[in-house]
């Protein structure tokens, strides 16, 4: 099967800034990836551009096979909710599945109407009256119904409550196990998505810092604990995260798939959220492998 | 697509309209009185109708109108045509629908652009109302009213005919263009209210006075066919100079463009000579002076060359006019449909 | 019908949670042969976690033999784990009570009790397999 979602060398600068650059991703179908950050690191971007919100700076995305050139045949395949759900304010919740219907061949009206039936809101409510968690469900339902194959969700829970946030992510998750779709959906926050998603991709500083099946990037990451020790002593397949030292004590977090046999280490795992803030937390230096860790890199 | 922007737009739409409606039938009610009266009248039709307050009203609201419809439509209906959606975001939940960007354009484009060429046909009532006034100043008559202003002259070309169909047209893309790259609906909006109205300034200057070209006239200055003179410096000075002179042509609703004095060697003159003070009526001389003066004039070899468009160049020129005006508008609906394909988030 | 539920700082992974939790229903009785498990939808619409992680656990559990799934309808439980061993629980859990009286009287703490069953229990396992 071909990836929903390939990038290639893909970069957007705004003015003189790079917003996301060099990005190498290729994500399988069916999953339901987490795109995490922080704020301003390119999740954004990223999205617009798979959507052709964007057109790239440099290097090439490929949603679906092909370019996101916009086109009404790959519209159809390709649901977005974008930042903030916006809906229509003056327009009613039925008249927004009305314009779904309009807008979308592939419309499945059934799914909708249940969809708000289920959800308690009243179809003559304008979209503006809504609290932020209806008009979030209203803006997913307009990107479930008309039956994408790939759903891209731009911090949809950000601006929700916890009991929004909950009743949001179990509905998407509904949708997921009922339609088979692949979704990429943006956070900033670990925890938002940790449960929904199958698999990451950490974005700091405009860079994919590490991405990968969640399973498998909890399996090879470990924190190693021991006396304290030079990282460049490390074995050359272990692949040094994060590094914090006492005067004798050493504490390091590695990517490895090989098996860590040095007794002196105390081995630990780490959860999703660790994991990440390892990948955040480093300093812009050891970011950009390439600049200041040839010797990592030539290890490689 | 035609029912989500036919949604967006009723509101504005119906407020636009209805208003235009109400002018219609106005000038609907009044209009056919105008023509009982020039049918009963002579050359006493302007003085008739001098007296009359209501087609006075009529008169001046029709032409407001006209003249305030590309306005209104640039700055309600084109402004904030785009500029909402992306001020609001929504144009990203309706461009990840399944349709292109091109035809959501082209859709509210064609939509609006249809209320623009409805609204816009209020020049035409303008004119069917304003016929028997074109007709009796095509008669020759004449008073210093409104009335009988001649259409072709700018003050009044701009409110008649087709001309308000292209401005409304052309306003609607200034509306749209300026709220593509403002992205906001209220500045969008008084940027294009400031722009509308400096083009409709403009046009008569810019676009009017060079499309056809005009009839030339060369004729001698006489008593009788001498419209005004101008003298050039303080009026009782020691040295009074005429500068300027305008003749009459018998040319009923014509517009004349040109009225100067040649010298011998055909240049223009900017001023007569000093013994030309005379040709100017002044209390307690007499009129053979005059007569004397312009002789002089004439045997001197001083001409005066008149250019005009003459009344039946009415349409032609509102054709002309309009297929510019028009032509602008697409230019800007254009750059609109190639900036939409570019990044917008 | 059991009700899943995930604890989000035990650590253990998603999926494996599910496993347990069925195979726990299973030895205490909670679920028995033909039982139906609640639909990936249910759970997922009720847990809020990837379809996926529900997919993986009920895929471990068939490949244990423990539960089937039968296209369109669902998943059923297909054997129990309330084996002889039940009868064997009584008597465990008398010993398992005098042993821990026995701890307290030596002044061990909740802690420490804890501490030493599962470092008493890790070591014999490790030794077992080793």
């Amino acid at each position: 099967m071909t990836a929903v979602l390939r990038a290639q060398g893909l970069g957007k600068k705004y003015g003189r800034r790079w917003a996301l650059s060099d990005c190498d991703l290729e994500v399988p179908p069916g999953r339901v990836v987490g795109l995490v950050g922080p704020n301003g690191a390119g999740k954004s971007t990223f999205l617009n551009l798979a959507v052709g919100m964007l057109a790239p700076s440099a290097g090439e995305i490929e949603v679906l096979g092909t370019r996101p050139t916009g086109r009404r045949a790959q519209r159809a395949k390709v649901g977005f909710v974008g930042q903030d759900t916006p809906t229509y304010a003056a327009l009613s919740v039925a008249d927004h599945l009305r314009l779904g219907a309009h807008l979308n061949p592939g419309w499945d009206a059934a799914l909708a109407d249940d969809r708000v039936d289920r959800l308690g809101l009243d179809p003559r409510q304008r979209a503006g009256r809504l609290s932020g968690g209806q008009r979030a469900q209203l803006a997913l339902t307009l990107g479930i119904a008309k039956r994408p194959e790939l759903l891209l969700l731009d911090e949809p829970v950000a601006s929700l409550d916890p009991l929004a946030r909950r009743e949001f992510l179990q509905d998407l998750m509904g949708a997921v196990a009922d339609q088979q779709l692949s979704v990429v959906l943006s956070s900033h926050l670990v925890s938002d998505v940790e449960r929904a998603c199958d698999y990451l991709v950490v974005l700091v500083d405009s860079r994919v810092q590490v991405a990968g099946d969640i399973e498998n990037l909890l399996a090879t990451h470990h924190r190693l604990t021991g006396p304290r020790r030079d990282p460049a002593k490390l074995p050359a397949e272990q692949l040094v995260v994060s590094e914090s030292h006492t005067d004798r004590q050493s504490t390091f977090l590695v990517r490895t798939d090989a098996p860590i046999l040095d007794p002196a280490w105390e081995v630990s795992q780490l959860g999703l959220e660790d994991l990440v803030l390892a990948y955040m937390g480093r300093s812009a230096e050891q970011r950009n492998p390439s600049r200041s860790r040839p010797t990592l890199e030539a290890l490689r | 697509m035609i029912w989500l922007t036919w949604r967006q737009l009723r509101g504005s739409a119906a407020v636009v309209l209805g208003a235009l409606a109400l002018a219609v039938l106005a000038l609907a009610v009044t209009g056919p009185q105008l023509a009982d009266i020039l049918r009963v009248s002579g050359t006493d039709f302007f003085d008739r109708l001098g007296t009359d307050g209501t087609k006075k009203a009529v008169f001046y609201l029709g032409t407001a109108a006209a003249y305030a419809v590309p306005a209104v439509v640039g700055a309600f209906w084109g402004a904030p045509l785009v500029a909402r959606e992306v001020e609001a975001g929504t144009h990203r939940l309706v461009w990840n629908q399944s349709i292109t960007r091109t035809r959501w354009l082209a859709t509210k484009l064609g939509l609006a652009g249809l209320g623009a060429v409805v609204a816009g046909s209020i020049g035409l009532v303008v004119t069917w109302w304003c016929h028997p006034l074109d007709e009796a100043v095509g008669r020759g008559y004449t008073d210093n009213g409104p009335f009988s202003v001649p259409r072709l002259w700018p003050e009044l070309f701009g409110s008649r005919g087709i001309v308000p169909i292209g401005m409304t047209v052309l306003a609607l893309a200034v509306g749209v263009t300026v709220g593509l790259l403002v992205r906001r609906t209220v500045a969008a909006m008084a940027v294009t209210l400031a722009v509308v109205v400096a083009v409709q300034i403009a046009t008569p200057v810019l676009v009017q006075s060079h499309l056809l070209a005009p009839e030339r006239l060369t004729t001698t200055i006489t008593a009788t066919n001498l419209r005004g003179i101008q003298m050039a410096g303080e009026p009782g000075a020691a040295d009074p100079r005429i500068g300027r002179v305008e003749v009459a042509v018998d040319q009923p609703g014509a517009w004349v463009t040109q009225n100067r004095t040649v010298d011998p060697d055909g240049k223009v003159v900017e001023f007569l000579p000093a013994w030309a003070e005379d040709c100017a009526p002044a209390p307690g001389t007499s009129p053979d002076t005059a007569v004397a003066c312009f002789t002089r004039l004439a045997e001197e070899g001083y001409r005066q060359q008149v250019e005009y468009l003459p009344a039946s160049r009415f349409w032609a020129l509102q054709w002309m006019e309009t297929g510019v005006l028009l032509g602008l508008a697409l230019g800007l609906v254009g750059f609109c449909f190639w900036r939409i394909r570019r990044d917008l988030t | 019908m059991i009700e899943f539920h995930l604890d989000g700082r035990s650590g253990v992974s998603p999926y494996l949670q599910l496993v347990q939790q069925v195979r726990r229903a299973l030895r205490l009785g909670l679920l028995s042969k033909g039982d139906q498990l609640p639909t990936v939808k249910d759970v997922v619409g009720q847990l809020a976690i990837n379809p996926n992680t529900v997919l993986k656990a009920y895929r471990e559990l068939e490949h244990d033999g423990l539960v089937a799934a039968r296209p369109g309808v669902g998943t059923f439980v297909t054997r129990t784990l309330t084996d002889n061993t039940l009868a064997a629980h009584g008597p465990l859990r008398l010993s398992l009570q005098q042993w821990l009286a026995k701890a307290r009287r030596a002044g061990l703490d909740d802690e420490s009790i804890e501490a030493l069953f599962l470092a008493t229990f890790r070591s014999a396992v490790s030794e077992e397999t080793a």
